[in-house]
C-alpha cells in the first residue's frame, strides 16, 4: 500500500487581507545505481496553520511500500518517518497541496510554540558566531541603535548586502561562519548568519524552512526557501528574509521552525546498503486559482 | 587548609577508627615485602586481563593500566546507611528535575533555576521536550562522586547522570582482592558487590516499554572497540548476559528497534547505551555520526524502546546546575538534602564572580561542562602565572566556570614507594533506579591520588583505585 | 547471535585459513624453483604462485614480472596486498577483537599471540632459511588457532559459523590451485609431460598438504588423474572439495537444526555436496576439467553470498 495522508479536508477559507492561494508541489527523487537494502527518512514537509496561513489541503506520498508515521516534533513541526525495504532503484517523496496566505507584515501569531523565546538563544554548531559575525553584529548595532525591530531590519539588510547568492560554494553542512567568510551562499547560509548575529546580540532567533512564491512567475525551483524569525518584545515572532531583503509576506509559506537548518531540514535520511545515489529535487510554487465550493 | 581527616586514624592520627581495627592489626603484622609482592601480583593479573581485553597494542602499544592499590578503603555499616539514604534522595530528586525540565518546567517558572542555564546549556536536548519515558525514570544509572572531610561530613562533588563509567573496576577490584587476600577477608564481614550486574539487569528490565508483551530484550550499545571504555562495555555485557551491539547492529523499522541476528531481526526493548546523545541518532542529532541508529529517536518518541540513561540527562551533570542541587531536592521532595553540596560560586553571577576573582589562590575553579579533571585551576597549588592566565580565561567567559573552596579530601592508607602512607581519596557509588525504586550495591569505586599531597584522583591524571569495603552490621 | 558477531567469526577463520594456504603455496614454490631447470621446465613458478594465490591483478599493477623477491614480499609481507599473510593475520585479529567475548581465552591467545609475533618478522626475512622458518610458523599459528577453536569452543552457532569460514575458504583455495594447474592434470598430459611433471604434481599436493596422503590412499606413483581425484572427490582428504562440502553441509545443518529453519544456503550447499558425491573422475574429464573447476568456483562464491545474505547481514 502506498501511504497517502490527507492532512486536511478540502475547505475554503478566505482571509480578509491580501489573500493568496499558493499551490505547492515538492518532489524529492533518488536514483540508486546499486539498490539499497533499506532507506529511512525523517520528513519535515508539512505546513501547519497560523494566523497568516491556512492549509487547505496537503498530502504526502512515498513511492515505495511503507508505513508513514506522523508525529509532532519537539518544536511543534509535523514530521513523518518511514523506512522502506529495498531493493529498489528509485525512491521519491512527493508532497503537494494548497495554502491560503495573507500578509501579516512579517508578524507570526497563532503558531504552535513549544518553547519560550529564551530557548532560541542557544548556540548550535551551524550558528556559532565567529569574530567576523560578531564584528558585523556589533557594528550594525552601533549604527542602528538598540531598538530591536530597527536593529533586526538593519541586520537583515546587512546580510542581504554582504552576501551574493551562489549555489556553488556552500552545502547543507556549511556553518554561518564559513559562509560569511566566503560572502557567497544560498538562503540557508544568509539565514544562519542572521540568526548567529541576532543571538549574539541577545535576540532570540530561529530558522524557518518553507516556500516562496516568486512574483516573476518562475514557478519551478530546485530548492526550498528559508528565512529567520526573531523575537521582539510586544510583537512576538517576526520574520526576516535576508535573501530577499524583506519581511515575509503572503508569498511565504512556513513549513518548519527550529534552531538551525538541521532541525528544520525538509528531509533527513539514511540508507543501508546500496550506492551510486543521485538526488533530484523539483519544487513548484504557483498561485492557485480560487475555487468556489457550493 | 587544615590537616585532612584520615579514614583509619581520624583527625589527630592517634586513634584507630573501629572499622579499620582489623586492617590496622593486619598491616602491622604483614611484612612489607609481602604487600609489595601482592601489589606486583595484582598488576600482573590486571595486565593479563588488559592483554586479553583492553585497547592494547594499536601500534604505539601498551595501554596504561590504572594503578591498583591493594589496601582497601573501609566504611562501617552505619556510615554506609547514611550515604545510602542521601544518595537515594539525591537521585530521586535528579529524576524529578529532569522530568520537569523536559515537561512542565515548574522549577524554571518558580524562578529557582535561571531559564538560560537550562535552555542555553549544550547538555539540554530540546528534542526531548515533552517526551515521556517509562515510569518517569531518566537516570537509571548514576555515579555520584562523594568526598569526605571528617567523621560525619560527606559532600557530593559531582553528579554523573550521563553514562557514568568505572563500575567494572569496582567489580574487578573486589575479585582481585578476594584472590590475593583471602585471610584478610575472613577477618571481616564485607557486604558483597558482585550482585551488581544482576541488580543492573533487573533495573533495566523493569523499565522496559509498557507495551513490551514478553520478557524484554536488553542490549548494551557501545561506540565500538576504539572507545576507551570498550573493555568495560564488553565486561558488563558479558556479566549481564546481553548482546554487546554497535549502532550498525540495530535498525528501526516502523518505529520498532531490531537487532540483526543470524536468525533474522530480533526486537530490542531496552538499550543500555554507552554512546553519547550527540551520536545516538544521525537523523536527529549529529548527522555525521556513524555510531548511532538512524530513526532511534522516533522509536523512542513512540514509546517502543527505553534508553538507559535517557537522552538529555547530561543537564544534571552541569556544575552550575549542580550548585542548585540543595534547592532542587527541596523543591521536588520538600526535604532537607541529606548529602551536602560543596559550597559553590557561580561565576555567571556578578557578585560570585567578584568574590572568585578576589580569592583565586584559595579556590578550585572548574569548567561547568568539564569532566576528568581537565581545564580546572587548583588555586593553592597553581603558580602565579597560571593563576593570572586563568583569570583572563575566567573573565572572558565567566558563564563557563564555577568555583569551590579547596577541600581537604579524607585520606586512606595506601601502599606507595616509601611504604604505607595516607593518600587522598574520593568515592563513586553507583546508584540504580528501576520501577521498584533505588538500589545501591554497598561499595563503589574509590579513587586515590597516588602523589603525595595531590587532590586530583582522576585516572587520567595519575590517580589509582582501591577496593571499597562496606562492613556488615 | 548478532549477525556481526557471526560475520566476524566467519571471517576470522577464513583469514587464518588463507594465511596458512599462502604459506603452503610459497613453500611449494620455493621447493620447485630450487630445482634445476631440467626438472621443472621453463615455466615461471613465481608467477604461477601469484595466480594460485588469486592476487595477479593487484600484483601486476605493482610489478612487471614475478620473481622470488617481489612475490615473497607481496604474498607474505606486503601491506599493499589485502590478502598477504600479514594482512590476513591483521584482519583476523581485527575481527577477533571485535568479538572478543565470543572467543575462548585460548582462541584469543592464539590469534593475539600470532599478531604480536608477526611484528618480530618486521618487513621480511633476511635469508631463505629465515623465510622457511617464517612459513612454518605461519602454518603452526594456523594449527594452533584451529586446534584451540576445536578443543575449547562451545558447540553452538558461534562454533558452526567459525567452522563454516574454515571450509568455505579451504574449498576456494583448493579449487584455485586446480584452476591454475588443471592443464598438468589432464590425462593425456602424461605423454607430453614425462618425468618433469612429477615435481609439479608433487608441488600441487604439497600445497594442500596431501603428498603423503596420496601414497596412503592410492599406493601408487603420482598420476595426474589420481591427483585430481584426490583433490576433488576423496572424502578422506581434509582439503578435497568433497570433504570441504561434507563439512559445510554438516555445519549448515547444525545451524538450521538449532534455528529450526532451513534456508537458501543450506539447500545450495546440499546440492553441491550431492553433485560432488555423484561425480566420477572420468565423467569430469569428459565434460572438461577446466569447466568443472570454473563452475565450482562460481558456485562456491554463490554459496558464500547466500551465507552472507541469510545470516551475516
Amino acid at each position: 500500500m502506498r501511504p497517502v495522508i490527507v492532512q486536511f479536508d478540502q475547505q475554503r477559507f478566505r482571509h480578509p487581507k491580501s489573500p493568496m492561494r499558493i499551490r505547492i508541489s515538492h518532489a524529492t527523487s533518488y536514483h540508486y545505481e546499486s539498490p539499497p537494502k533499506s532507506v529511512t527518512q525523517v520528513l519535515r514537509l508539512t505546513p501547519r496553520n497560523d494566523d497568516g496561513q491556512f492549509v487547505v489541503n496537503w498530502r504526502v506520498e512515498v513511492s515505495q511500500d511503507c508505513q508513514l508515521h506522523q508525529h509532532e516534533d519537539a518544536f511543534g513541526n509535523v514530521s513523518h518517518v518511514f523506512s522502506a525495504e529495498g531493493p529498489f532503484d528509485e525512491l521519491s517523496v512527493t508532497v503537494a497541496g494548497e495554502v491560503d496566505t495573507h500578509d501579516t507584515h512579517g508578524i507570526v501569531s497563532g503558531a504552535i510554540e513549544r518553547f519560550p523565546p529564551g530557548l532560541y538563544l542557544r548556540e548550535t554548531a551551524l550558528t556559532t558566531p565567529d569574530a567576523a559575525i560578531i564584528d558585523f553584529a556589533e557594528a550594525t548595532r552601533a549604527e542602528a541603535g538598540a531598538d530591536a525591530l530597527t536593529l533586526l531590519h538593519a541586520l537583515m539588510m546587512g546580510v542581504n548586502d554582504e552576501m551574493t547568492f551562489d549555489v556553488e560554494p556552500t552545502h547543507v553542512e556549511t556553518t554561518a561562519a564559513e559562509a560569511f567568510a566566503g560572502r557567497r551562499g544560498v538562503c540557508q547560509d544568509g539565514t544562519h548568519i542572521l540568526i548567529a548575529a541576532a543571538r549574539h546580540l541577545g535576540i532570540p532567533a530561529r530558522y524557518v524552512s518553507g516556500h516562496f512564491y516568486r512574483e516573476d512567475d518562475v514557478t519551478a525551483q530546485d530548492a526550498g526557501h528559508a528565512w529567520a524569525e526573531a523575537y521582539v518584545d510586544k510583537l512576538g515572532w517576526v520574520g526576516f528574509d535576508p535573501t530577499n531583503g524583506i519581511s515575509p509576506t503572503e508569498a511565504h509559506v512556513r513549513v518548519a521552525v527550529s534552531l538551525d537548518y538541521l532541525g528544520a531540514a525538509p528531509v533527513r535520511g539514511t540508507r543501508y546498503g546500496g550506492g551510486g545515489e543521485t538526488l533530484k529535487v523539483m519544487i513548484d510554487v504557483d498561485q492557485a486559482s480560487w475555487q468556489s465550493q457550493s | 587548609m587544615a590537616a585532612a581527616f584520615d579514614e583509619m586514624k581520624g583527625h589527630d592520627g592517634d586513634e584507630i577508627r573501629p572499622a579499620y581495627g582489623e586492617l590496622s592489626r593486619w598491616l602491622s603484622e604483614v611484612p612489607p615485602d609481602v604487600l609489595d609482592y601482592r601489589r606486583r601480583e595484582a598488576e600482573l593479573i590486571f595486565r593479563r586481563i588488559g592483554i586479553t581485553f583492553a585497547v592494547y597494542g594499536e601500534a604505539d602499544a601498551t595501554e596504561r593500566l590504572i594503578p591498583f592499590d591493594v589496601i582497601p578503603r573501609i566504611m562501617s555499616g552505619s556510615e554506609w546507611r547514611l550515604l545510602e539514604k542521601g544518595l537515594t534522595q539525591r537521585v530521586n530528586a535528579l529524576n524529578m528535575f529532569i522530568k520537569d525540565v523536559y515537561g512542565a518546567r515548574e522549577i524554571l517558572r518558580a524562578g529557582i533555576i535561571p531559564e538560560d542555564l537550562v535552555y542555553r546549556n549544550p547538555a539540554f536536548r530540546p528534542e526531548m521536550n515533552g517526551q515521556r519515558v517509562p515510569h518517569d525514570i531518566y537516570v537509571h544509572i548514576a555515579g555520584i562522586d562523594i568526598i569526605r572531610v571528617d567523621a560525619e561530613t560527606f559532600y557530593v562533588l559531582e553528579d554523573n547522570a550521563r553514562t557514568p563509567s568505572g563500575v567494572s573496576y569496582m567489580l574487578e577490584n573486589r575479585e582481585i582482592m578476594m584472590r590475593l587476600f583471602p585471610e584478610l577477608f575472613s577477618r571481616h564481614r564485607i557486604a558483597p558487590v558482585e550482585n551488581y550486574p544482576d541488580e543492573l539487569l533487573r533495573s533495566l528490565k523493569s523499565v522496559a516499554p509498557l507495551s513490551t508483551p514478553r520478557e524484554p530484550t536488553v542490549v548494551l550499545l557501545t561506540p565500538g572497540v576504539f572507545n576507551s571504555a570498550y573493555y568495560e562495555h564488553s565486561f558488563l555485557a558479558d556479566k549481564l548476559g546481553v548482546e554487546l551491539v554497535e549502532g550498525r547492529d540495530l535498525f528501526v523499522k516502523d518505529e520498532i528497534v531490531y537487532m540483526r541476528t543470524t536468525q533474522g531481526p530480533q526486537r530490542v526493548d531496552v538499550i543500555y547505551r554507552r554512546v553519547d546523545d550527540d551520536f545516538i541518532d544521525p537523523l536527529t542529532f549529529r548527522s555525521d555520526s556513524v555510531l548511532g541508529v538512524p530513526g532511534l529517536m522516533s522509536a523512542y518518541a513512540a514509546g517502543n524502546v527505553t534508553l538507559a540513561n535517557a537522552v538529555g540527562t547530561g543537564i544534571a551533570d552541569d556544575k552550575a546546575v549542580y550548585s542548585f542541587m540543595p534547592q532542587i531536592v527541596k523543591f521536588y521532595l520538600g526535604e532537607e538534602p541529606l548529602l551536602k553540596n560543596v559550597p559553590t560560586w557561580r561565576c555567571r553571577e556578578e557578585e560570585h564572580l567578584k568574590y572568585v576573582l578576589d580569592h583565586l589562590p584559595e579556590l578550585v575553579v572548574k569548567e561547568v561542562h568539564g569532566s576528568g579533571g581537565y581545564g580546572m585551576l587548583i588555586g593553592p597549588t597553581a603558580s602565579k602565572i597560571a593563576i593570572e592566565q586563568f583569570r583572563a580565561k575566567l573573565k572572558a567567559a565567566p558563564n563557563n566556570f564555577i568555583a569551590q573552596p579547596t577541600l581537604a579530601l579524607s585520606t586512606s592508607p595506601t601502599c606507595v614507594e616509601e611504604g604505607v602512607a595516607p593518600r587522598h581519596v574520593d568515592l563513586r557509588p553507583f546508584v540504580l533506579t528501576g520501577r521498584n525504586g533505588v538500589r545501591i550495591v554497598p561499595g563503589g569505586l574509590t579513587r586515590v591520588a597516588l602523589k603525595k599531597g595531590s587532590l586530583v584522583v582522576n585516572s587520567s591524571q595519575g590517580g589509582g583505585t582501591k577496593d571499597t569495603w562496606v562492613l556488615d552490621g | 547471535m548478532l549477525s556481526r558477531t557471526a560475520d566476524n567469526l566467519y571471517w576470522l577463520s577464513r583469514y587464518v585459513e588463507r594465511a596458512e594456504y599462502l604459506a603452503r603455496i610459497l613453500d611449494a614454490t620455493q621447493r620447485l624453483s630450487a630445482l634445476p631447470l631440467a626438472y621443472v621446465g621453463a615455466s615461471n613458478e613465481w608467477e604461477s604462485a601469484v595466480l594460485t594465490a588469486g592476487c595477479a591483478t593487484g600484483f601486476f599493477k605493482l610489478y612487471d614480472e614475478a620473481n622470488e623477491e617481489n612475490v615473497t614480499d607481496y604474498l607474505a609481507f606486503s601491506t599493499a596486498n589485502s590478502s598477504s599473510i600479514r594482512s590476513c593475520f591483521e584482519a583476523a585479529r581485527h575481527n577477533a577483537r571485535a568479538v572478543r567475548t565470543a572467543l575462548t581465552m585460548e582462541m584469543w591467545d592464539a590469534i593475539n599471540g600470532t599478531w604480536l609475533e608477526l611484528k618480530r618478522y618486521g618487513n621480511g626475512p633476511t635469508s631463505r632459511e629465515e623465510f622457511s622458518r617464517f612459513l612454518r610458523w605461519v602454518q603452526e599459528s594456523s594449527l594452533r588457532y584451529d586446534g584451540s577453536a576445536y578443543r575449547t569452543m562451545l558447540r553452538s552457532d558461534a562454533y558452526w559459523f567459525s567452522r563454516l569460514g574454515v571450509y568455505m575458504e579451504r574449498a576456494d583455495n583448493t579449487a584455485r590451485i586446480l584452476d591454475v594447474k588443471y592443464h598438468l592434470l589432464l590425462p593425456d598430459n602424461e605423454r607430453v609431460g614425462g618425468p618433469l611433471d612429477y615435481f609439479q604434481w608433487a608441488a600441487i599436493l604439497r600445497s594442500v598438504s596431501a603428498l603423503t596422503a596420496y601414497h596412503w590412499v592410492y599406493r601408487d606413483s603420482l598420476k595426474p588423474w589420481l591427483v585430481a581425484d584426490l583433490l576433488i572427490l576423496k572424502d578422506e582428504l581434509p582439503r578435497s572439495l568433497s570433504s570441504c562440502y561434507e563439512a559445510i553441509v554438516r555445519n549448515l545443518d547444525q545451524i538450521a537444526g538449532t534455528y529450526g529453519r532451513q534456508g537458501a544456503a543450506q539447500r545450495q550447499a546440499r546440492g553441491m555436496r550431492t553433485r560432488l558425491q555423484n561425480s566420477k573422475m572420468d565423467g569430469i574429464f569428459q565434460r572438461g576439467l577446466h569447466e568443472f573447476i570454473g563452475e565450482f568456483i562460481t558456485e562456491n562464491n554463490r554459496l558464500g553470498g547466500a551465507i552472507t545474505e541469510q545470516f551475516l547481514l
